[in-house]
C-alpha cells in the first residue's frame, strides 16, 4: 500500500478543489445560514455534484457506479471541507451507498443505488440515540407483527435527517441496551405514519434532525439485510463514514491553517508582521507537524478500506482520532491567532471552529476512538 | 521470472552462503560493529560478516559501485533489506561515515577524495566522528571559532570541539573550521577531514546525566592538515554542513520509531511495562488514565510511522522535511521513556546494584539519555524555526 494518490484520485481532488472555490466558497454556507434555508443545503449545487458523478464514486460498476472507492469520495470531501460546503454527499454518497451496498438485497441495490446515482434519492442513517455515539446503546425497537415490523423509539442528531427522502434506521431486534449484537437495519419512508422529524438548529448550520418513531409500521421487505445482521455490518458502514469524515476534517484543518498563516503574514502589530514572533511561529510549526501526521493517517485509512485490509478498524479509529485532535487544536489556535477579528461573525474563521466541534463528535469523538484503538490493539 | 525476482533469488542464495550463523541472532550490545583501525571483534564472525558485506558493497547499497557501494536501485534495496530482515541478519556495520559523511563526499568531494575515503568507510576500515559543536557554539553553530590558518601547502588547526561522539575510538574526524576570520560568520567556514592520529589531536570523554557516554571533547593544538583534505571550496563549508545535518536529522528521527512498528513486540515497550508494573484487567492496562496516555502515545507513533512511509512513497529527499521528523521523532522518544519509567514506578529510579534487573536499570539510563535527543543535531526549537521559516515561509 503506497501512501500516495494515483492520477485518477489527484484528478478527482483537483476537480473538487475548483468546484469548492468557484461554486461554494464559505459565503455559500453563510448565505444558507442567514436565510435559514429549510434543508441547509442547496438543491442546485447538489445536482451539479450528481452530474460530476460524485454520488457514483462508491457504487460498484455492476450497478452503474464508477467504483473509485472510499479514497475517491474522501478526496472530494477533503476539498469540499476546505470551504465547509454543505451537501447530502456524506449522508447519501457515503453512508447511504455503503449501507445499501453492504447489507441490501440484489433488488434493493438495483433500485436504490440506481436512484442515488441519478440524484433522485437522498438518505440519512438514523443510528445515535444519546448525546454520545455508541451503537450498542441502541434502544429503538423493531418488533415483528403480521405484515412486517413496528418501530418504536427515538433517534437524535441524524445527519440530513430532516431533508432525506429515505431513512436507514438501526433498530434493536433482540437483546438489550448495551449489547453489541441484536441490531437490524430498516429502510423507512420518512413520511410514514408515526414519524415525527424535528430539525435541530446547530452551531455548524447543517442539517440534523431528532426523529421519533411511534408505532411506525413497515413491510417485511423493508429490512436491509438479515434480522440481527446489522450489528457487524454497520461497523463497516461506520468505519467508511469515519474515514470519509476524517478526510473532510482534514480539509477543514488545512484551510483554517492556511487562512491563519496568511493572516500571520499580513497583520502588523508593534510595527512588524505578527508572523515574525517566535511564540506564534513555534505553535504554527507544531500544528504543521500534526497536520502532516493527520494526512498520513487519513490516506492510510482510505486505502485500507479500498484494499479490504484487516487493519481497517484500527486505521479508521486512528484517522478519526488524529483528524479530531488536530482539528481541535488548529480551530482553537486559528481563532486565537486572529485576535479580535477571529471572534466576529463577519470573519469566516469562526465557521471552521463551529464545524470542527460537531465533526469531532460524529461517529465517535477522539476519546471514543482512542479507547477503541486500545481495545483493538490489546492494551 | 522478472529481473527483481531473479535479484531476490540471488540475494537469498548469497545470504544463505555468506551470513554466518551467529550473525542471524539478535544483536548483543558488546558485539555492535563500528569498524576502524582499532576495532576489536569479540565475535570473530562479526568481522567475517563485515568483510563479506563490504566486498559486496552492501554496507551502503545505494552508493555507486565504483566507490565500493552496492549500486542498487530503490526496488533492489527494498528486496535486500527484506531478505536481510527475513533471516534476522545483524547490521554488518554501524557507521557515521556511511550515515553522514559518504553522501556529502559523493556530492561535494573531488574524484581523488571519493576514491580515497569512501571505500574505506564502506569496508569499515576507517571509523569517523563528527566535529561540529564547540563550547561557545551550540545552536548558533555558525559562530564556531576553531581556526584553520592557510600555511601554503597545509592548514594549521587550533581549537576545541565538543560532543564529538566516539572521538576516543575514531580514526578520522570531519570538522567545521574557520578559514575566513574576516568574512560574515556563515561565509568563513570550511569542511575539513582530519586524521586523528596526527600530532596535536587529543580527546577526553564526557560523563552525562545518564552516566558513561560516547561523547568526547576533542582538542586541536597546532595540527597540520594537508590541503587535499578540504572538501568543496574554501569558505563554502556551511552549505556542506547543512546538507550533512539533514542526513544526521533523518538518522536521529528514526529514534521516534525505536520500539515502533508492531506493538512494542521487539522489546518490552511501554505497553508491556505498563501491564507488568501496573497490572491488567481483562487484557487492559489496569490504570485507565495511564492506558489512555499510552494509547495516545502509540497512536501518535503509528501516525508518525505512516508519515515516514509516506515521505518515502512520495520520493522525498533530505530537505526541510528532515526538521519535521527530527523534531517529532525525538520529542516522541522522550515521551516514550517518560511513560516507561512512570510505568515502572520506584523501579524506574534504581541506578546500580542488584535490587533491579539490568534491563530495568538500562531503561533508567536510557530515559536520561533521551533528554539529549532533542538537543543533539539541532534542538527542537531550532527545528521549529526551520519549519516556520522554510516550510511555512513565515517572516524573519
Amino acid at each position: 500500500m503506497k501512501l500516495v494518490l494515483n492520477e485518477e484520485l489527484q484528478f478527482l481532488k483537483d476537480t473538487a478543489s475548483n468546484f469548492a472555490k468557484d461554486k461554494a466558497p464559505v459565503s455559500h454556507l453563510r448565505k444558507l445560514r442567514d436565510e435559514d434555508h429549510p434543508n441547509s443545503w442547496d438543491e442546485g449545487l447538489w445536482h451539479e455534484m450528481v452530474e460530476l458523478g460524485w454520488t457514483s464514486i462508491l457504487i460498484p460498476e455492476k450497478y452503474g457506479g464508477s467504483e473509485f472507492g472510499l479514497a475517491g469520495i474522501s478526496v472530494v470531501l477533503q476539498e469540499l471541507g476546505k470551504t465547509l460546503v454543505p451537501s447530502p454527499l456524506f449522508a447519501t454518497g457515503v453512508l447511504g451507498v455503503t449501507s445499501i451496498n453492504q447489507m441490501g438485497s440484489e433488488a434493493q441495490k438495483e433500485e436504490l443505488l440506481g436512484k442515488i446515482l441519478e440524484g433522485k434519492l437522498t438518505t440519512a442513517l438514523a443510528i445515535d440515540e444519546g448525546s454520545h455515539h455508541e451503537p450498542s446503546n441502541t434502544e429503538l425497537t423493531a418488533e415483528k407483527n403480521n405484515d412486517g415490523w413496528v418501530l418504536n423509539g427515538e433517534k437524535v442528531f441524524v445527519i440530513d435527517g430532516s431533508s432525506a427522502d429515505l431513512l436507514i434506521v438501526i433498530a434493536r431486534t433482540s437483546g438489550n441496551k448495551g449489547d453489541a449484537q441484536g441490531l437490524s437495519a430498516f429502510i423507512v419512508d420518512p413520511n410514514s405514519k408515526g414519524i415525527n422529524r424535528r430539525k435541530v438548529p446547530t452551531a455548524d448550520s447543517r442539517n440534523y434532525a431528532n426523529i421519533s418513531f411511534e408505532d411506525v409500521t413497515i413491510s417485511a421487505e423493508e429490512i436491509l439485510g438479515e434480522v440481527d445482521g446489522a450489528s457487524d455490518q454497520i461497523q463497516k458502514v461506520l468505519d467508511f463514514g469515519r474515514i470519509a469524515m476524517s478526510a473532510e476534517m482534514l480539509g477543514n484543518t488545512e484551510e483554517a491553517f492556511a487562512i491563519t498563516l496568511n493572516y500571520l503574514k499580513e497583520r502588523k502589530q508593534f510595527g512588524v508582521l505578527i508572523g515574525s514572533f517566535q511564540a506564534l511561529q513555534h505553535r504554527a510549526a507544531k500544528m504543521f507537524c500534526e497536520i502532516e501526521l493527520t494526512k498520513s493517517a487519513v490516506i492510510a485509512a482510505m486505502h485500507a478500506a479500498d484494499e479490504n485490509s484487516n487493519e481497517l478498524e484500527r486505521l479508521s479509529s486512528l484517522a478519526k482520532f488524529q483528524a479530531g485532535t488536530t482539528l481541535h487544536t488548529v480551530s482553537n489556535e486559528s481563532i486565537q491567532m486572529h485576535g479580535g477579528i477571529g471572534v466576529t461573525d463577519e470573519y469566516d474563521i469562526g465557521f471552521y471552529l463551529k464545524r470542527a466541534r460537531v465533526a469531532e463528535q460524529i461517529f465517535g469523538s477522539s476519546t471514543y476512538h482512542k479507547s477503541r484503538y486500545a481495545d483493538i490493539s490489546g492494551y | 521470472m522478472s529481473n527483481l525476482e531473479n535479484f531476490r533469488a540471488e540475494v537469498s542464495e548469497w545470504l544463505e552462503e555468506n551470513c554466518p550463523p551467529s550473525m542471524r541472532t539478535p544483536m548483543v550490545e558488546d558485539e555492535v560493529v563500528w569498524g576502524g583501525r582499532n576495532a576489536v571483534y569479540k565475535n570473530p564472525e562479526s568481522k567475517i560478516w563485515l568483510d563479506k558485506m563490504g566486498e559486496k558493497g552492501w554496507t551502503a547499497p545505494a552508493l555507486p559501485k565504483e566507490y565500493g557501494g552496492g549500486g542498487l536501485n530503490s526496488d533492489e534495496i527494498k528486496i535486500l533489506n527484506s531478505e536481510l530482515f527475513k533471516i534476522g541478519a545483524r547490521p554488518a556495520l554501524n557507521s557515521f561515515g556511511i550515515w553522514m559523511l559518504a553522501p556529502v563526499i559523493i556530492e561535494y568531494g573531488n574524484e581523488a577524495q571519493k576514491m580515497e575515503h569512501i571505500p574505506k568507510i564502506l569496508k569499515g576500515e576507517i571509523r569517523w566522528c563528527q566535529g561540529y559543536s564547540e563550547p561557545g557554539s551550540g545552536s548558533d553553530l555558525a559562530s564556531l571559532s576553531t581556526k584553520a590558518e592557510d600555511m601554503g601547502d597545509h592548514y594549521l588547526v587550533n581549537g576545541q570541539k565538543v560532543w564529538t561522539s566516539y572521538a576516543d575510538q575514531a580514526d578520522w574526524i570531519f570538522a567545521l573550521v574557520r578559514t575566513g576570520p574576516k568574512e560574515p560568520k556563515h561565509s568563513g567556514i570550511s569542511f575539513l577531514l582530519i586524521d586523528m592520529a596526527d600530532p596535536g589531536v587529543t580527546t577526553k570523554p564526557i560523563t552525562l546525566i545518564s552516566g558513561k557516554s560516547p561523547f568526547c571533547e576533542t582538542f586541536f593544538d597546532n595540527v597540520k592538515v594537508p590541503k587535499e583534505n578540504l572538501i568543496g571550496e574554501e569558505n563554502q563549508g556551511w552549505t556542506i554542513a547543512k546538507k550533512l545535518l539533514q542526513h544526521e536529522r533523518n538518522f536521529i528521527s528514526n529514534f521516534g520509531l525505536a520500539a515502533g512498528g508492531g506493538d512494542g513486540s521487539k522489546t518490552k515497550g511501554v505497553v508491556g511495562l505498563a501491564k507488568t508494573y501496573l497490572g491488567e484487567e481483562n487484557g487492559k492496562i489496569a490504570d485507565l488514565d495511564f492506558r489512555s496516555r499510552v494509547t495516545e502515545h502509540k497512536m501518535k507513533e503509528h501516525s508518525f510511522g505512516l508519515t515516514l512511509q509516506r515521505a518515502g512513497d512520495e520520493g522525498g529527499k533530505a530537505s526541510a522535511a528532515s526538521s519535521i521528523f527530527k523534531y517529532y521523532g525525538t520529542e516522541h522518544n522522550k515521551n516514550r521513556y517518560e511513560l516507561m519509567i512512570e510505568a515502572m514506578g520506584n523501579k524506574g529510579f534504581i541506578w546500580d546494584g542488584d535490587e533491579a534487573e539490568s534491563k530495568e536499570k538500562a531503561i533508567t539510563r536510557a530515559w536520561l539519555r533521551t533528554k539529549a535527543n532533542s538537543i543533539e543535531g539541532g534542538t527542537s526549537e531550532v527545528q521549529l524555526n526551520v519549519i516556520a521559516k522554510r516550510v511555512l515561509d513565515l517572516p524573519a
